[in-house]
């Protein structure tokens, strides 16, 4: 028997032990991203056939890096939770959902890495 | 004997669902469709990253990406990326308004859920548009 009250056990926590986080996680990523991906457009807009000077140009400003930091963040978050439902409702075998949640997480840091390390390298300079 | 032999009268009822007027309803088909655009959105990424990643790697591997992009294929894959965001991103406000408990009655869901999938394209054909325009219409 577990020595934890009622309350204990039921406060911000259910049985797969992080409660609601999850859920909140995606919601707060999705709302965060209504504006960021409006920007994103704006951006893209700008940038259409843009030669490489002039991209460079805009990413190294300091509000369009930060700009781009938020939406990488957001996104990759987002992306990360929300292949890991569908992975979880749709794979049956355990060994191969457990290998493919570990692919969508390396993916979506790896990915999400690469993307802020090139934002940042760009304005930064170098 | 004669008796174990099939009924022919149960071949003959109707199946359910009777597949000749059987239709997705246009919550099914939103609901499938946010999935499917949302995987398709993380692959999508890879496009954001290559576009990133070549600008801090020089002006060659910015010129081939953007070659890539602009070829008919890239366009077409573009195109399809701009939809699947759209739709993903209006069909999510969707979802965030049931999060708050609004918009749950058949007929609002089913009205918003058109409205979702005509919207998607209308801005998708307008970001095109937008894009030609401001490019000059060139190649």
């Amino acid at each position: 028997m577990s020595q934890k009250s009622a309350l204990k056990k039921t406060r911000g926590l259910g049985s797969a032990k992080d409660g609601t986080a999850h859920f909140i996680k995606q919601r707060v990523t999705a709302v965060a991203l209504l504006p960021l991906v409006g920007w994103f457009l704006y951006t893209v807009m700008s940038l259409v056939g843009a030669d490489y000077e002039t991209a460079r140009g805009f990413i190294a400003q300091p509000f369009n890096a930060v700009m781009f930091l938020l939406l990488i963040l957001a996104a990759f978050t987002h992306l990360r939770l929300g292949v890991q439902v569908v992975i979880e409702d749709y794979i049956d075998g355990e060994g191969t959902k457990l290998a493919l949640l570990m692919l969508n997480n390396f993916f979506a840091i790896a990915i999400g890495a690469a993307c802020a390390f090139a934002v940042l390298k760009t304005s930064l300079g170098a | 004997m004669a008796e174990a032999k099939p009924r022919t009268t149960t071949s003959e009822r109707p199946m359910s669902p009777h597949l000749q007027i059987y239709r997705w309803p246009i919550t099914m088909l939103t609901s499938i469709t946010h999935r499917a655009t949302g995987m398709a959105n993380a692959a999508g990424t890879l496009l954001l990253a290559a576009w990133l990643v070549s600008l801090t790697a020089g002006p060659e591997a910015y010129a081939m990406v953007m070659d890539l992009m602009a070829s008919i294929l890239g366009r077409i894959v573009l195109l399809g990326f701009t939809w699947s965001m759209s739709f993903h991103l209006l069909n999510g406000i969707r979802h965030l308004f049931w999060d708050a408990g609004h918009g749950f009655e058949l007929t609002t869901a089913n009205a918003t859920g058109k409205l979702v999938l005509f919207l998607s394209v209308l801005v998708t054909i307008a970001i095109w548009v937008l894009a030609y325009s401001v490019r000059g219409g060139g190649a």
